[in-house]
């Protein structure tokens, strides 16, 4: 009896989704002791509020993008340019509602009118298209040209965000459509939970039938251990890179439609700016190595929670905004240090000696 | 003779891009007049001194095989404390430099250590640091403080003529810049120090059974990067006399790119710092080209930057390409080689 339970807590820890959830719990656990309230969960217009729901909320932009990014990650890549194709996507979403406020300027009552000039199922179709086209930029020069996912990606990353001021001519663009708004605004009537979740849901969904009921994740995984080895046992790994590419521009194209939802507006400068780097540590995180391998969508998008939980746990204790990235930094370097072995044998060192001398 | 006129082939990249820079140049002069006066040469050096400073840091860690993504946040935090220093503490500038100057060495030195000895990697560790200084610019202050130090105020506005060219004149971070290019220089290529900077970014395995340095150099490459994005806000706040977390935003791209620009192998150990500053010229020539133009908004900047960025790493990874099959070539005719002296020596 007592050896099965020992049997099963092995497994318990090997599995990757174990100690970024311990992770989560700590910083619950904090939120707990020291923000009162936190946990409070109210139902109001219908509607659950609260803090927690905040997270899950907030959240989805990045639980998305740690879906495509663990994908990328896995090939040994890595995508810098999702912040900018966020804001790719929010522009030609919010452009095709209002073409006319960014060619020229009209009356204020018409640019103000809750109506749209495109259907909302074509403008999202348009936005997931363009950004899916970015992904596969990204994806060709990685794969075809065999330039370095990092500085290939950068060349999207920097000039996405010109790309963006170019859809939207430079203006903030705010839209009055109210049927977009229910992307990144709404709830699910009845369930009182947030239409975000629910998205980042399906796609999760999707992204863990196509990786973990079909061979991609095999391939997916094989690739990045070693792509040569990979291409010698049969598998195009090419393409491989090209889809893992194309999908991470997918999920960031929806993160795009999402973020400028809700704020109502396109703004190409400031949307989704260092989400890359938040995407790459909620990977990190949940314990998928940068240089590619073996990788667990789940323990990312429990990755993803950290980070927001750890950005809505410091306004919850009043630190502005930008300042919660300081506090966000030190723990990740915490998270990540424990990965590291050699910190742990460092440790493990240090402990030792103590014990020597008591 | 004809043998000194013929260019050795590592020296191509750094060609093509001063090449770039004069026909870019030269164009721009055609087009417009305002291009054509020496003082907007000048004025090139004088808008970009601070991102050639936190380039030729990049520059030297890129060539170890690194990458620093931390610069932009270094220039940002060095401003705003900086600037709460004098203000709103009233110390002196003479102690607020060196102060910076220590504080960029120390966030470089930490981070260089978390590589070295927790095997961080690069771009995770200096992400870290990034937010980091980002996160804590705001602690600081959240809002932009004015610097109203005399001594700030003085070094910004001194105008130091160029010398034998008359109405012309630099400002005195373009004077810091050049000086730290020239040991930067000094340091890459006539130290033990730029060879094993060289060798680690070649190959770090070789390098370290080679007996290189190779753990004490990572954590002075990435403490020397440090030391210059903070040299470079010190530049940046005597250039803008004020300090705020929001400035110099993507700062590290800019010097990413322009270290390639500038004909820097991102994979590490080729290239040379020299290209460097032709890689901060021509993106502040691009960005002087569009404000010329009148025509183009300042967005294209971006887009011109990337796609530039795009064709240089193109042609490197051409470049490499090439010289990968090259080495093929001659190893396979060595083994041609070897196999056929290989029965001769059975017998």
């Amino acid at each position: 009896m007592m050896r099965q339970s020992r049997f099963s807590w092995a497994r318990l820890r090997d599995n990757k989704v174990f100690w970024p959830l311990v992770a989560l719990v700590l910083i619950l656990l904090f939120d707990a002791l020291f923000t009162p309230g936190f946990f409070n969960i109210e139902i109001k217009e219908g509607h659950l509020f609260g803090n927690l729901i905040d997270i899950l909320n907030r959240g989805s932009a990045l639980m998305l993008l740690a879906i495509g990014m663990t994908m990328v990650i896995a090939t040994g890549g890595v995508d810098l340019s999702v912040g900018a194709v966020i804001a790719i996507s929010g522009a030609t979403a919010c452009v095709l509602i209002n073409p006319q406020l960014a060619t020229r300027l009209r009356q204020a009552t018409e640019m103000t009118r809750d109506i749209t000039y495109t259907p909302l199922w074509l403008l999202i179709l348009a936005a997931l298209a363009v950004s899916t086209l970015c992904g596969l930029w990204n994806g060709l020069l990685v794969s075809r040209l065999n330039i370095q996912a990092m500085v290939a990606t950068l060349v999207l990353m920097v000039a996405g965000r010109g790309i963006a001021q170019l859809i939207v001519n430079g203006t903030i663009i705010t839209v009055y459509y109210k049927p977009y708004f229910f992307i990144g605004n709404g709830y699910v009537p009845y369930i009182g939970l947030p239409f975000t979740l629910f998205i980042v849901i399906a796609v999760f969904l999707i992204a863990w039938l196509l990786t973990r009921r079909t061979a991609i994740g095999l391939f997916v995984e094989s690739v990045g251990i070693n792509s040569k080895s990979s291409l010698y046992s049969g598998i195009n790994e090419k393409n491989v890179k090209l889809l893992a590419y194309t999908f991470c521009g997918f999920c960031a194209g929806i993160a795009g439609l999402i973020l400028s939802s809700n704020v109502k507006s396109a703004d190409a400068n400031t949307v989704g700016l260092w989400t890359e780097l938040d995407a790459i540590l909620a990977v990190v995180i949940g314990g998928t190595l940068m240089t590619g391998g073996r990788f667990s969508l789940m323990a990312s998008i429990v990755g993803a929670l950290i980070i927001q939980a750890t950005t809505t746990t410091m306004y919850a204790l009043g630190v502005p905004a930008n300042a919660a990235m300081a506090v966000k930094a030190l723990v990740v370097l915490v998270v990540i240090l424990l990965y590291a072995e050699q910190f742990r044998g460092w440790l493990t060192k240090l402990f030792e000696r103590k014990g020597v001398q008591a | 003779m004809i043998q000194k006129l013929k260019i050795d082939r590592k020296f191509v990249p750094l060609l093509a891009t001063v090449t770039l820079f004069i026909v870019a140049y030269a164009f721009g002069a055609s087009q417009s007049r305002g291009m054509r006066d020496p003082q907007a040469f000048f004025n090139l050096f004088i808008n970009n001194s601070h991102l050639l400073i936190a380039a030729i840091g990049e520059t030297v860690v890129i060539l170890a095989g690194g990458i620093d993504l931390s610069p932009g946040a270094i220039i940002a935090l060095t401003s705003t404390a900086s600037a709460y220093l004098l203000e709103k503490e009233g110390l002196l500038p003479e102690i607020v430099i060196p102060l910076m100057l220590l504080m960029g060495i120390a966030l470089g030195a930490i981070m260089g250590s978390l590589i070295q000895y927790f095997k961080v990697q690069p771009f995770i560790a200096t992400l870290a640091g990034m937010f980091f200084a980002r996160g804590m610019c705001f602690f600081i202050s959240l809002d932009a403080i004015t610097i109203s130090d005399p001594f700030y105020r003085e070094l910004s506005l001194a105008r130091i003529p160029v010398p034998f060219l008359g109405h012309t004149h630099v400002s005195i971070n373009v004077l810091i810049g050049l000086l730290v290019l020239a040991i930067a220089m000094y340091l890459l290529h006539l130290t033990r120090f730029g060879r094993t900077v060289y060798a680690m970014g070649g190959n770090e395995q070789s390098a370290r059974l080679m007996g290189l340095p190779v753990g004490q150099t990572k954590v002075l490459v990435y403490t020397l990067a440090g030391f210059c994005s903070a040299l470079a806000g010190v530049a940046y706040s005597i250039a803008l006399l004020s300090g705020h977390g929001l400035y110099a935003v993507g700062l590290e791209l800019d010097t990413i790119a322009s270290v390639v620009i500038g004909g820097t192998l991102l994979t590490g150990g080729v290239g040379y710092v020299f290209g460097t500053m032709f890689g901060v010229l021509i993106s502040g020539l691009i960005q002087m080209l569009i404000m010329f133009n009148g025509q183009l908004s300042s967005w294209w900047t971006r887009i011109a930057i990337g796609v530039l960025t795009l064709v240089f790493i193109s042609v490197q990874s051409a470049f490499a390409a090439s010289k990968k099959r090259q080495i093929a070539v001659r190893a396979a005719k060595k083994d041609q080689a070897s196999q056929a002296a290989a029965p001769a020596q059975g017998r």
